[in-house]
């Protein structure tokens, strides 16, 4: 599975982490890193993750 | 299966109900044309020019391949001992499982005066209409209200380079009502800040000019010259295609902890029309207008309406979301989580001060029951990391609260 984050669309609120803290977290200044080729098992949360983002800016791509 | 409204909460209603193992027909119908998109930006990115109104739909999933959607087409009434809905273009569709998903829709000042110059802001046909007026050179621009939406709108329109732009509220500080003293008298100082001005503590009482709006008269007399006006004074819930049916839809649908209606299985309400108490909390049903609802209570009732069908009462846990959301006022945001409104005769600074960053507290008690964080990107993490706090809080029971 592979994960992209539109960093365009990204506004750092963080829902994501939430959702799926395996995948996505939040440095220090509040900004998101991610994992880009997260293990499959994960696709659920990651799946969450895409619907709680109020940006819309997380797409999986199989 | 039938979902009335095609909106956020109407599509994350058909997706989970296929989550949760539902394979038979889903029709989804809702009145406006496009299919469901997002609104937060309506009244922020997407009104201040940075993202394109195609922007805003929401990326169907691929277990809704094959739901069918009635778009531009109203429920006009529901007949639910029938199994029944009835649609404007004189078509009925039955049902063994109903979602009602309706939304809200703008609240009007019934004030004398022209209407035309007046906005609101809910759907895609009012942001681009409100975008054109904010973009005319020199626009002299009134917001009556100053709730979120409000504030939200005043501050695009600051962005847009707009040099008058003055909010009236009867109440005496922005959003007062939800954050409290505190976060309201902060809030009021950077908008001030960046150019805001606001008329508080008094009411519109009517429209002034021809065809057109070119003023808004206050309680007092006074008047305010404008080009534009935007009412954000609340909203309304949609909920006149269930009437008839006996149902308590005095504010929005009420439900039971497992988003039933009326007492029926087979009828769920979600998203922002639905009135539902909340484990969480004290019990009594509120609605809760906010971004993170619809998902919440598509999953839920999901799960309700699938157990039902598949004849397994009474095996869900009652519904008890921790409320999150957030607001974008022009360099900051409001990042809120838990109920803040149920602590608001308690209110305690946690982190920083009400000139910079800030983080708050609601209490009941000692017991915490909102955070809400005001200023940039780091205040708003920090807010998130008493998110788990919030959740191992126990659940609250305030005496006398009724159901
Ligand atoms: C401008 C704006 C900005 C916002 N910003 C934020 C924010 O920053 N943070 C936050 O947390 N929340 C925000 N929200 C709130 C959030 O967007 C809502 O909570 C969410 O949209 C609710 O979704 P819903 O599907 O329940 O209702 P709605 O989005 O209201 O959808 C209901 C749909 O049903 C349709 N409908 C109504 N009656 C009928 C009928 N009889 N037949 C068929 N269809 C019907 C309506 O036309 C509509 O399409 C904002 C809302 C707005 C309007």
């Amino acid at each position: 599975m592979k994960v992209v984050v539109d960093m365009n669309k990204c506004q750092d609120h963080g829902q994501c982490v939430f959702a799926a803290p395996d995948v996505f977290s939040m440095d220090d200044d509040g900004h998101l890193l991610y994992v880009s080729d997260p293990d499959d098992a994960l696709r659920d949360e990651v799946e969450e993750a895409a619907d709680v983002c109020p940006l819309q800016a997380i797409r999986i791509e199989d | 299966m039938v979902v009335v409204g095609a909106s956020m909460a109407g599509l994350r209603a058909a997706e989970q109900l296929r989550a949760a193992g539902w394979t038979g027909a889903v029709t989804v119908v809702g009145d406006e044309p496009h299919m469901p998109y997002n609104r937060p930006p309506l009244s922020k990115e997407v009104l201040a020019g940075k993202a394109a109104f195609d922007s805003l739909a929401f990326t169907p999933k691929g277990s809704t391949a094959d739901v069918e959607w009635r778009l531009g087409t109203k429920a006009v009434a529901a007949r639910l001992d029938e199994r029944a809905i009835d649609l404007d273009d004189g078509s009925t569709l039955s049902y063994d499982g109903l979602v009602a998903a309706t939304g809200m829709r703008p609240r009007r000042l019934r004030c004398p005066g022209p209407q035309t110059g007046r906005h609101t802001v809910r759907t895609l046909t009012d942001a681009r209409g409100l975008r054109d007026e904010l973009t005319r050179p020199g626009v002299r621009v009134v917001v009556v209200g100053a709730g979120f939406i409000g504030c939200e709108v005043a501050a695009t329109a600051v962005a847009l380079g707009v040099t008058e732009v003055t909010v009236v509220d009867p109440l005496p500080l922005p959003m007062v009502g939800p954050l409290g003293e505190l976060l309201a008298g902060a809030l009021l100082r950077r908008h001030e800040e960046r150019g805001v001005r606001f008329a508080l503590g008094t009411a519109v009482a009517g429209f002034e000019g021809g065809d057109r709006v070119t003023g808004v008269v206050l309680g007092d007399g006074t008047v305010l010259p404008a080009d534009v006006v935007v009412e954000s004074v609340g909203s309304v819930a949609n909920v006149e295609w269930l009437d008839g049916n006996g149902l308590d839809v005095g504010d929005g649908v009420l439900t039971d902890e497992w988003l039933r209606v009326g007492g029926r299985a087979e009828v769920v309400a979600v998203g922002d029309v639905a009135r539902f108490p909340n484990a969480r909390y004290d019990g009594v049903p509120r609605r809760v207008e906010h971004w993170s609802i619809p998902a919440d209570t598509a999953k839920h009732a999901a799960k309700s309406l699938a157990a039902h069908l598949a004849g397994r009462e009474g095996e869900l846990a009652p519904f008890a979301p921790l409320p999150t959301f957030w607001s974008d006022q022009h360099d900051f945001r409001l990042q809120s989580f838990g109920a803040p409104v149920l602590g608001i005769d308690d209110v305690r600074v946690l982190d920083g001060d009400p000139d910079g960053d800030v983080l708050v507290g609601y209490h009941v008690g000692e017991r915490l029951v909102g955070v809400v964080a005001l200023g940039g990107h780091a205040v708003a993490t920090k807010a998130a990391r008493y998110r788990a706090e919030l959740l191992k809080q126990p659940a609250l029971t305030v005496q006398g609260a009724s159901k």
